[in-house]
């Protein structure tokens, strides 16, 4: 494995800006671990070589004559192919977007091309993000890279294992209910939710407008302030996104700091229930925190009992919504049953074909959580919990700078174990949800493995809505706490990936 | 005791435009009635004075200046299009014979 590959985002920049080593080796490097690895891990469901390799030579010769560059030129990015590119085809993970090429870039997928940033493909996620594992996408599933037979998380589960196995440096996630946090937690990389419209969502393919988030998906904290640098900021085709600055996340990671922060412990999410290793770990991280200068504070949220209830019928009602544009008029497949059909026998037959089970079953439950009858026992009451939750939220940032808990009750599952039981599916997002519907921020962070399987651990910390900078800063400090500990980096402990 | 029937799970299918084959509806009648059963209990949480809230964030009406900005050509616009002709979406009858 070529040493490049391992090297952190941020190392990477300062080496090219240096002079250390080009554009086209560090990418040429991060193609050629895809080459291979690709097959066994089946992160990518598109790889761009040509038009990554022609951006980093173009960076290669701006740099040489001498041209000031953006802060992440050269370095080579994996986006997630629920965004819309033009040069590439964007199929969501569904059969029904098959071959798809947009007509527009998503405003993020051009940032990354004005930032000069080499896109290696588009990852692999659950069919239109519905999902915690990548089992559901039509594609096939993407593995873990600590263990080729359990998942990678979902619904990013593409993003966390390209960057978990070296493929590439940094990715882009979306995180509706926990999609970038928790197959971060799972395979012991960084993931970050940013607060609800600090990224442009333009050109996602909206899975529920309400919650969700596009975000950063690293190795490490910096590199993904480094990323969320990138990628934030107001966008007039977004009417949600927000029209103030966060600031600057790489200050906030180059600067962590844990002294006399106070450190909300969620009463409801302290662990109970969870797997004994996630527990350990998650005892000693606050422990560290103690140790650094934090203070614990436990914070009670009542209604985090129902946050899950509340996300499985908003979350199905405004995809039942946003998933009615597949009607095989302007886009995607289109399947004609024979006789003489009408438009309407078009678009039903075409539905059944073109989507797979998850996103069946949620169009179904939304359409029955918005129909006259149950739309106030079910979808009305649904959202007067999220008001619930944000009080919740409100009392306990009254006490807290942050708020802490486990980013998953257990590590990495195998593949199967919960792919036909949707209840014991979504469970696995109990932390992560109540952030979505609340629009704060939240970043998982690895702290270790269990005892038990030896698998990755995360943190979740969350912060108020627009203080995103606190969490790169206790994360930044937590990390480099344990870093200390460990005298490695977490991925140092992943072993060899075996690869025929 | 769950109000999810085989009938129903058809109707909603036929609202979302889903032609489900009949194990599908068999399945989901089976999955739909163990997570509504579930979520129901959601209404426990809350009462009459709870207000709701749609939306993450507070916003106001976000206007912008009334400009003409570029936008897809008629071409890009059909671009994905399965059936297009003479610059329009081509679809099935929209009315049956009856």
């Amino acid at each position: 494995m070529s040493e490049l590959i391992r090297k952190n985002a941020s190392e990477l920049i300062e080496m090219m800006n240096k002079g250390q080593v080009s554009s086209v080796e560090v990418t040429q490097a991060h193609l050629d671990q895809i080459a291979k690895v690709g097959d066994a891990v089946h992160s990518f469901l598109h790889i761009s070589a040509d038009s990554a390799l022609a951006t980093a030579k173009e960076v290669d010769r701006r740099r040489a004559a001498g041209e000031k560059l953006p802060t992440l030129a050269g370095l080579p990015i994996a986006v997630k192919d629920n965004l819309a590119t033009t040069d590439a085809p964007t199929t969501a993970g569904s059969k029904i977007l098959e071959g798809w090429l947009a007509p527009y870039d998503a405003t993020v997928v051009t940032k990354l091309r004005n930032e000069l940033m080499p896109i290696l493909g588009k990852t692999n996620l659950d069919e239109f993000a519905m999902g915690s594992s990548t089992e559901f996408s039509a594609y096939g599933p993407s593995k873990n890279p600590w263990d080729l037979t359990r998942i990678p998380g979902g619904s990013g589960g593409g993003s966390s294992s390209a960057v978990s196995s070296f493929q590439s440096p940094l990715a882009i996630g979306s995180d509706t209910g926990g999609s970038i946090r928790f197959p971060g937690a799972v395979t012991g990389t960084v993931g970050i939710k940013p607060t609800y419209g600090a990224v442009s969502r333009y050109g996602l393919i909206a899975l529920a407008s309400s919650l969700d988030q596009i975000g950063p998906v690293a190795r490490n904290v910096l590199d993904a302030a480094y990323l969320q640098d990138a990628i934030a900021g107001h966008d007039p085709h977004d009417s949600t996104s927000l029209t103030n600055s966060l600031g600057s996340m790489v200050e906030a990671a180059k600067h962590g700091s844990l002294k006399g922060k106070k450190v909300g412990l969620i009463k409801q999410l302290s662990g109970d229930g969870f797997q004994q290793g996630v527990r350990n770990r998650f005892a000693e991280a606050l422990k560290l925190l103690t140790d650094a200068g934090a203070e614990i504070v436990e914070v009670d949220c009542p209604s985090f009992e129902y946050a899950i209830d509340a996300y499985y019928l908003i979350l199905p009602a405004e995809a039942s919504s946003n998933l009615a544009k597949f009607d095989s008029v302007r886009f995607g497949m289109r399947v004609t049953p024979e006789g003489n059909p009408t438009i309407e026998r078009v678009m039903a037959a075409t539905r059944e074909a073109g989507f797979g089970p998850e996103v069946k079953r949620r169009i179904i439950l939304g359409t029955f959580a918005l129909s006259s009858g149950s739309f106030d026992k079910f979808y009305g009451a649904a959202l007067k919990v999220r008001t619930l939750i944000q009080r919740d939220f409100d009392s306990a940032f009254a006490k807290a700078d942050v708020l802490v808990s486990p980013t998953a009750p257990t590590t990495a599952f195998k593949f199967g174990e919960k792919v036909s039981d949707p209840l014991a599916m979504y469970l696995n997002d109990i932390a992560t949800i109540p952030a979505n519907l609340a629009g704060i921020p939240g970043i998982s962070v690895p702290i270790g493995l269990a005892d038990e399987d030896n698998l990755p651990v995360g943190i979740q910390f969350l912060a108020p809505a627009h203080k995103d900078a606190a969490l790169y800063e206790v994360g930044a400090a937590l990390e480099g706490i344990l870093e200390g500990i460990w005298g490695k980096r977490m991925m140092d402990f992943a072993p060899k990936l075996e690869v025929n | 005791m769950s109000e999810i029937t085989p009938d129903l799970v058809r109707h909603l299918a036929g609202l979302a435009r889903i032609d489900l084959h009949e194990d599908e509806v068999v399945r989901f009648t089976e999955q739909l009635s163990l997570i509504v059963d579930s979520v129901a209990k959601i209404s426990d949480a809350i009462d009459a004075n709870t207000p709701a809230t749609s939306h993450p964030i507070p916003l106001a009406n976000v206007f912008r200046e009334d400009v003409v900005q570029p936008s897809l050509t008629q071409e890009q616009a059909l671009s994905g299009a399965p059936d297009s002709g003479q610059g329009r979406f081509r679809v099935a009858a929209i009315l049956d014979e009856e």
